[in-house]
């Protein structure tokens, strides 16, 4: 019955968008961090996807295949009073851009949705199918 | 009027076929290098209705030969639907245009239901003892 497997290729696409979005999260919430006694900031993290077969070639899920870190040097801001500041005053802050992690949040959620219309839209053709001949 | 109700029914499980091709390219919209697939709806059709022969079908040259079955495959054969603009990603999912396709195939899937349905209700209306009203 291949309608009923739109339902595990549009969820597994919305469960990773939702991861996505989770990364997104963490990354805004971590913007501001800074470098702790290491010397090591927060790294901004990405999500990979992967096309996952459901059974069969005409049926393609997603899913996170990985989560990879932005190796990219952290923001240095020269401020000697604060706390965190290193020999040389210097305070390293996590290499997260918010610009690019909003643009991001939005185009998760648009994906988010259009899996979910998806679902939508398959849910009331099976419950159509259902009462056939009536 | 069996045939024209075999007929809709392998519309029918082309139509959901499709269905399915079109929600796995909307859920690969993001995967880096998912090539989007679609089929030939009319020759898928065609080809389940016997009306066409199946392409990479043998052909049945003597007596003893089986002719293949005819019927709405499992597995129509896939198209990779061209792509309209180029991405870095490799990505060839054209998102206005699978949303279109949802729709349109949605629609007519809907419609082929109604046309069963109304085939049912024809034959069932020609069972009834004409005393039954």
């Amino acid at each position: 019955m291949s309608m009923l497997q739109i339902f595990d290729v549009s969820g597994s696409a919305a469960s990773a968008q939702s991861q996505r979005l989770n990364t997104v999260a963490s990354n805004l919430a971590n913007a501001d961090t800074v470098a702790g006694p290491d010397g090591s900031a927060y790294k901004a993290r990405q999500v990979v996807f992967q096309t996952t077969l459901m059974g069969e070639v005409g049926a393609a899920g997603v899913r996170v295949s990985n989560v990879v870190e932005d190796n990219t040097p952290g923001r240095r801001v020269h401020d000697p009073k604060h706390p965190g500041a290193d020999a040389q005053g210097y305070v390293t802050y996590s290499n997260v851009n918010p610009i690019e992690e909003m643009v991001n949040m939005i185009s998760a959620s648009r994906s988010y949705q259009n899996n979910i219309e998806v679902m939508n839209t398959a849910k009331s053709l099976l419950l159509k199918t259902l009462q056939m001949g009536q | 009027m069996i045939q024209a109700f075999d007929f809709q029914a392998q519309a029918l499980v082309l139509r959901a076929e499709r269905q399915r091709l079109i929600a796995s390219n909307i859920a690969n919209a993001d995967t880096p290098g998912y090539q989007a697939r679609d089929m030939d709806f009319a020759k898928a059709l065609r080809e389940a209705t016997g009306a066409m022969p199946i392409a990479g079908a043998m052909a049945t040259t003597a007596v003893g030969h089986m002719a293949p079955t005819s019927g709405a495959r499992d597995q129509a054969e896939l198209l990779y639907a061209s792509h309209s603009q180029d991405s870095v990603d490799r990505n060839t999912v054209d998102l206005e245009r699978e949303r279109h396709s949802a729709a349109d195939n949605a629609v007519k899937y809907e419609a082929t239901l109604r046309f069963i349905n109304s085939s049912v209700r024809n034959m069932l209306d020609a069972m009834k003892s004409p005393n039954q009203g």
